[in-house]
């Protein structure tokens, strides 16, 4: 059994727990509460705001008409394809710099010159290269995405501990054992950092793309709905998105969570 | 008489770097006998370690021959710091060795387990690297080291990263580990009693370019283990001969 201090430790830390717990929810609630009472009291002005009713009614009518889990999905497609395609491209041209000195020497002033370049700025060249479709949206995505998978997968390669890849030569290890024991095993909580970033750069990037071109997805409901001035279907969308986003992220913890154990 | 396991000749180390060029070790010569245990002290930054890295073929020589009198020898080579890979358990860390040389297999990985047992890290075999203490986690190194049956065992200062007294502790043990396993050594080393009380002899370098100074055969009363062998009666002697011959510097 534990001893009395101990109890009160464990007390201790389940009564802040609790109290997280608590707050969190209350907040949301709060929150959404505020919003409906403020709307619908005409203190704030609902044409504007919108409200939590009329967002959920607008996700009832999309759901009604067919449109909401097509529109889901398109952003959720895009999304997935680009962050998958990034982060393999991360990953393999990060090895390949972290292999080749020389090779990234070469390339450094061209990665810092085209991650830093905004690439939206190149959206209208590609819907002209590429047409206004799914595929120049997923293109400018990878555009935005890329560049920052390379980077960070190499800066966290480059940081691999010294001592253990001396270690590892003490045995005779070939670059590629250094690589596969030591490199990536080593940089697994970097590398899921890497994609946490890479997933909301993606979402971003999508969106900007379904602003410019789409015909459908979340990005192309909030062109839509700001057009016509349906400012619940911009809300709702820009709400559906928040909670896209975040199991997204949630998703990558869980990855994270069993690589450590 | 023991033979000559490695004659190492005229070595000579020159570093480059793009504004210098550093001479590390200039004309350096000695054997090394089977099951002898050298110990090479000197002023830090005198090319110590270089030494073993260049026997173990880590970097090249610039001139100079190393010479084994077995074809093939194996070369265990232990660093000041663990280097225990924190997502291994203790025994993969202990056959990491075994793993990069495409050696592990039921065999050598029992031989790696008993090696375990016998050095008291029975209860940790399956514990990751996190739950050991400094001195624990320094004897997985040298079972690491120990897996691979190396034929001579370089020590690169593998106590330095430790408190006084596990180091007192871990080098009785070490000693005792190489005693049983009748490992020829060469320990790099700054601390002088650490050298006298575990070696047969100390081999001590000048400050850079690091060459052989003088080579001292310590034939102490009794020799015991290390922390018994700093009760000697002769140590005190041997202490203040080698402190005379090193290069201070402040």
């Amino acid at each position: 059994m534990y001893s009395k201090e101990h109890k009160k430790y464990l007390k201790r830390i389940k009564k802040e727990k609790v109290i997280v717990t608590f707050f969190r929810i209350f907040i949301i609630i709060f929150f959404i509460t505020m919003w409906e009472v403020l709307a619908r009291n005409e203190i704030i002005n609902p044409f504007l705001t919108s409200s939590p009713k009329k967002v959920i009614e607008t996700i009832i009518e999309l759901y009604k008409q067919n449109n909401l889990f097509k529109h889901i999905w398109t952003t959720l497609y895009e999304t997935i394809i680009s962050f998958s395609i990034a982060s393999i491209i991360g990953i393999i041209t990060a090895s390949i710099l972290w292999s080749n000195n020389t090779i990234s020497k070469i390339l450094d002033p061209y990665l810092t010159v085209l991650n830093s370049l905004p690439k939206v700025s190149l959206g209208p060249l590609i819907i002209i290269w590429i047409g206004a479709n799914t595929n120049s949206i997923v293109f400018m995505t990878l555009l935005i995405t890329v560049f920052t998978a390379i980077i960070n997968t190499y800066t966290a390669f480059i940081n691999t501990d010294n001592k253990k890849i001396i270690l590892l030569k003490t045995f005779g290890a070939s670059k590629i054992q250094i690589f596969t024991k030591l490199v990536l095993r080593g940089n697994t909580k970097a590398l899921v950092n890497t994609l946490k970033i890479c997933i909301s750069l993606s979402l971003i990037g999508v969106i900007m793309g379904e602003l410019l071109v789409s015909k459908k997805g979340l990005g192309y409901l909030i062109t839509y709905g700001s057009q016509v001035f349906n400012l619940n279907l911009v809300i709702t969308s820009i709400f559906i998105l928040g909670i896209m986003s975040y199991l997204l992220y949630l998703m990558i913890d869980l990855l994270e969570k069993k690589i450590n154990k | 008489m023991q033979n000559n396991l490695l004659k190492i000749k005229n070595l000579n180390k020159i570093y480059h770097s793009i504004d210098k060029e550093l001479y590390a070790l200039k004309d350096i010569s000695f054997n090394v006998k089977e099951n002898e245990f050298i110990s090479i002290v000197g002023p830090s930054g005198c090319g110590k370690s270089t030494i073993l890295s260049i026997i173990s073929n880590m970097i090249p020589k610039t001139s100079g021959t190393i010479e084994f009198s077995i074809k093939n020898p194996r070369i265990g080579y232990m660093l000041q710091e663990d280097a225990l890979f924190s997502w291994r358990t203790v025994l993969d860390n202990a056959c990491l060795g075994l793993e990069i040389k495409k050696e592990l297999n039921k065999k050598t990985k029992n031989k790696v387990i008993k090696l375990l047992k016998k050095y008291g890290l029975n209860d940790f075999i399956y514990s990751y690297p996190n739950s050991l203490s400094g001195g624990l986690k320094q004897r997985v190194a040298l079972i690491r080291t120990l897996a691979l049956n190396p034929d001579i065992l370089l020590l690169d200062e593998p106590f330095s990263a430790l408190d006084y007294q596990t180091r007192l502790a871990l080098s009785d043990d070490l000693k005792n580990i190489i005693t049983n396993e009748k490992k020829t050594t060469i320990m790099v080393t700054h601390d002088i009693a650490e050298a006298i009380s575990m070696s047969d002899k100390v081999i001590i370098l000048t400050k850079r370019p690091g060459t052989i100074k003088k080579v001292i055969e310590i034939n102490l009363d009794k020799k015991g283990n290390p922390t018994e062998n700093r009760k000697d009666k002769y140590f005190a002697k041997y202490y203040e001969t080698i402190w005379k011959e090193l290069d201070h510097h402040v």
